[in-house]
């Protein structure tokens, strides 16, 4: 007695058009910029796009692989410094040596998975943490990249300050949709129905024939790989470097910010807390503390009462869906 | 009956979206001794939970001597007189065999049943006090089990399959141990998948299957055939 | 043989740090990543009421008892909630918590660092005999970090209260069974490990100086007395604590940029070489 049945993903028909549409309008639009907005507008794209991304594989990370992390500034350090190193003592083009840092952060990071993948849960958490500040120690006593106190990346001395700005523009913009790109279709593939399998149940997606040691590795060195290029990507808009700076924990606390206010486990929460934390960050940040501390109470209400964040509350009251990487099960026999 | 010390009506349950119980009606007298029959997954495990107020329930749907207690928390109702020994024993790993049972008395309730009487009942226990719990074979532990929901003294002892995975020999000798129990008073149900076992030791028999009481009757008067009906819904 | 002294001393006020971390994860398996933060609280609460000019020793017992109910009431409060399958919400909830804390002391206290004025304990020293002398205040640590080790120790293993902790640790759900409202005795373990945590605070003002962003630092060595030590024991803890204490003294001496580090160092080996501690319990 079976069903004729076929496997649906995501919404279909007009709706579906219009958004993607109004996506390609926006994007354009943001090409754009740098021949008409102000170089402070590109400036800030820059460093939103960085923590965007930063989220974005934390939320990879985290709310699909089921690995919370607050340590993975280590690979955002790692491809900041790298970068810096290819430039100043390599004469190494800092744009070019923004995707070879993500490469090496993603390296980096399977001898690191060995020592992190022995904890679990809340102490895999705290281990990351100790592993970045390994990575922390360890660049301030390097005097060669200018110690605690950090140095400048002068590989771009030479260029003008609008090819500059607008080069490091342009790159962040193709970094954000790259990375965004790159989850979408990786959910949207066999091996992140996989993902979401190990995240639900580790022992039985392991008794379906699912590698889940391979599976975690792969989700360790994608994120690394995100984190490595945003922190290079940032440190050639900021062009001054420091330990302190590219391995603070502020960047975790941030993204999981985000992505909490946003919602864990799905592909627009970041988005939309990317936002919101954009906006709060402009209006509020005057206040300093205050602000942080308010930051953190908004994250400890939302954790608590709204579970699935921002985006999973409008998600689930109102079904929509931006990047759908739901599977839905449509019976052929039955009307609709 | 005069008002049974455990009723419950219309009882439903639920496991998340998933509906086990469809509405049991039951009635248990004090001193009585009743069992329920009936094959894997017709939701004798759900109603014991929803009884002690692990699966969740609704007031006027299990009544204490006439009280409404549904939805009640499992720690309060221990405190009422009920206890349960859980299906597969469900022992502390981290304390022993003495730790267990003197854990049973958590609800403070008073009785004739304390830690030595319960060793005199189960005298490997005593031997075996100071081993972890989950050290001992399978019959021990379920003496365990029993012991320590004995410790908090209750009215009524509700026991959730207790020869599973037991030896024949074992069986018959934890069973040798119910009218020692049930001595001063004590009401039991018992879930039971040896239907001539819980025949035998019964006053009264219910049968459950998916979720509906399907026969109830005196223990004696029931025939082969009638419980095999009711058992398997044919 | 200074060193390692020194290294003890040290680690004992480490061991300290770490039991209440100890204890919260092993009772309801919670990860209090403001840990660290509640410690420097502990300290600023003491200082805090020295400001309203009650003397330092008053003032450090005044806390303990204070830090037990908001330990008790943050747990019956906030963290229960945040108990479950997922570790996300309550590693999210106690990291939002640390950054309020650490903002909030800022906000108050200033950034500049402070210490607790211990009337002179913290200069006196033991003289061992030859060469050797330690300071009291390190030896006070030391015997107070014996003393809540043994204690922990007790509780847990012969009192009803620490079976309680266990089998509400093993199956919360049969727990209940036996009268025990596991929500209850999470925020008692909370209260007690917050009872630790101020004192460890307080004698870490007193040794050293405390600032608002001191906290994240501390959690990490807490964490690590406790990976070391091997979870389940708090003997373990302790001597984790103690190896710790050690590591980072024997790091000082070769380069004072390099202590920490080595302590860091330490543990990720150990995490690898014998990833359940040094003392794990049996089970």
């Amino acid at each position: 007695m079976t069903n004729q049945f076929s496997v649906k993903r995501g919404q279909s028909g007009v709706g579906f058009a219009l958004t993607w549409s109004g996506i390609a309008l926006l994007v354009m639009v943001a090409i754009s910029l740098p021949f008409w907005g102000e170089s402070s507008w590109l400036h800030d794209f820059v460093e939103i796009g960085c923590h965007f991304i930063f989220a974005l594989m934390w939320n990879l990370l985290a709310g699909y692989g089921g690995m919370v992390s607050i340590g993975q500034q280590a690979f955002l350090g790692l491809g900041a410094y790298t970068m810096l190193s290819l430039g100043n003592f390599y004469d190494f083009n800092p744009f070019w040596a923004i995707p070879l840092s993500g490469l090496v952060a993603a390296l980096v990071s399977v001898p690191v998975s060995k020592v992190a993948f022995r904890l679990q849960g809340g102490y895999f958490a705290i281990g990351t943490w100790v592993i970045a500040e390994v990575f922390r120690l360890t660049l301030a006593n390097i005097p060669a990249v200018g110690g605690g106190s950090g140095t400048t990346l002068t590989a771009l001395r030479g260029i003008d300050k609008f090819t500059r700005e607008s080069t490091t523009y342009w790159i962040a913009l193709l970094c954000v949709v790259g990375s965004l790109a790159l989850v979408y279709f990786f959910l949207r593939s066999k091996r992140g129905l996989a993902l979401l399998a190990i995240r639900d149940n580790e022992v039985a997606a392991e008794s379906q024939g699912i590698a889940v040691g391979r599976m975690k590795l792969a989700v360790y060195a994608v994120a690394a790989f995100g984190a490595g290029i945003a922190g290079a990507l940032y440190f050639v808009g900021n062009l001054r470097i420091s330990p302190d700076a590219a391995f603070s924990v502020n960047w975790t606390a941030f993204a999981i910010f985000m992505v909490v206010i946003g919602g864990t486990g799905t592909l627009e929460g970041p988005l939309v807390g990317t936002l919101i934390f954009w906006l709060l960050s402009k209006s509020f940040s005057d206040y300093g503390s205050w602000y942080l501390l308010g930051l953190g109470l908004l994250a400890i209400v939302t954790t608590i009462y709204f579970k699935q964040g921002l985006w999973g509350y409008v998600q689930q009251r109102w079904g929509w869906a931006l990047f759908p990487t739901q599977r839905r099960i449509e019976f052929h026999d039955q009307p609709h | 009956m005069t008002t049974p010390i455990l009723s419950t009506q219309a009882l439903k349950a639920f496991y998340g979206d998933a509906q086990a119980l469809f509405g049991i009606d039951f009635e248990l007298a004090e001193s009585e001794v009743v069992a329920i029959i009936g094959a894997n997954g017709a939701g004798k495990s759900t109603f014991l939970k929803a009884l002690t107020g692990l699966v969740k329930a609704s007031p006027n749907e299990v009544r204490w001597r006439g009280q409404a207690i549904g939805g009640q928390s499992a720690h309060e109702i221990v405190r009422l007189g009920l206890a349960l020994v859980p299906e597969g024993r469900r022992l502390f790993p981290s304390l022993s065999v003495e730790e267990n049972l003197l854990l049973g008395a958590q609800a403070q309730r008073s009785g004739p049943w304390n830690l030595a009487r319960v060793q005199a009942l189960f005298p490997i226990l005593k031997e075996k006090r100071h081993l972890p719990a989950t050290s001992l074979s399978g019959g021990q532990q379920q003496m365990v089990a029993i012991g320590r929901a004995l410790m908090s003294n209750p009215e009524v002892l509700l026991c959730d399959e207790l020869s599973l995975g037991l030896a024949p020999i074992v069986i018959r000798e934890i069973y040798q141990a119910l009218p020692q129990i049930c001595a001063e008073g004590m009401g039991v149900v018992i879930v039971e998948q040896d239907v001539s076992l819980a025949q035998k030791i019964s006053t009264r028999l219910y049968c459950f299957q998916e979720g509906r009481v399907t026969l109830q009757g005196p223990s004696a008067a029931l025939t082969r055939d009638q419980i095999s009906q009711a058992y398997f819904g044919i | 043989m200074d060193i390692l002294i020194q290294g003890i001393l040290l680690g004992s006020l480490y061991a300290l740090f770490a039991l209440g971390l100890s204890l919260m994860f092993g009772v309801m398996r919670l990860t209090n990543t403001a840990h660290g933060d509640f410690i420097i609280l502990g300290a600023f609460g003491a200082l805090g009421a020295m400001a309203c000019g009650l003397s330092p020793w008053l003032s450090a017992l005044l806390v303990l008892p204070m830090a037990w109910l908001v330990g008790y009431g943050l747990q019956k409060t906030v963290l229960n909630q945040t108990l479950g399958k997922d570790p996300v919400p309550s590693l999210v909830v106690t990291f939002g918590i640390s950054i309020v804390i650490q903002n909030a002391l800022l906000e108050i206290f200033s950034a500049d660092p402070r210490s607790i004025d211990s009337g002179g304990l913290n200069t006196l020293s033991l003289n061992l005999g030859g060469d050797l002398s330690v300071g009291v205040l390190p030896v006070l640590i030391l015997g107070l970090a014996l003393c809540a080790t043994l204690f922990l120790q007790w509780l847990f293993s012969s009192t009803a209260m620490g079976r309680a902790f266990r089998a509400v640790s093993d199956d919360p759900e049969i727990a209940a069974l036996m009268g025990l409202n596991s929500k209850t005795v999470y925020a008692q373990a909370t209260g007690l490990a917050f009872l630790l945590v101020a004192l460890a605070g307080v004698l870490q003002g007193m040794r050293t100086t405390v600032s608002p962003a001191d906290g994240p630092m501390l959690l990490l060595f807490s964490f690590e007395a406790v990976i070391m030590g091997g979870m389940g024991s708090f003997w373990g803890t302790l001597a984790g604590g103690l190896l710790l204490g050690m590591t980072q003294q024997l790091g000082f001496r070769w380069d004072p940029g390099w202590g920490i580090w080595c302590g860091h160092v330490v543990f990720l080996t150990l995490l690898v070489l014998k990833p359940q501690g040094l003392f794990p319990k049996t089970k």
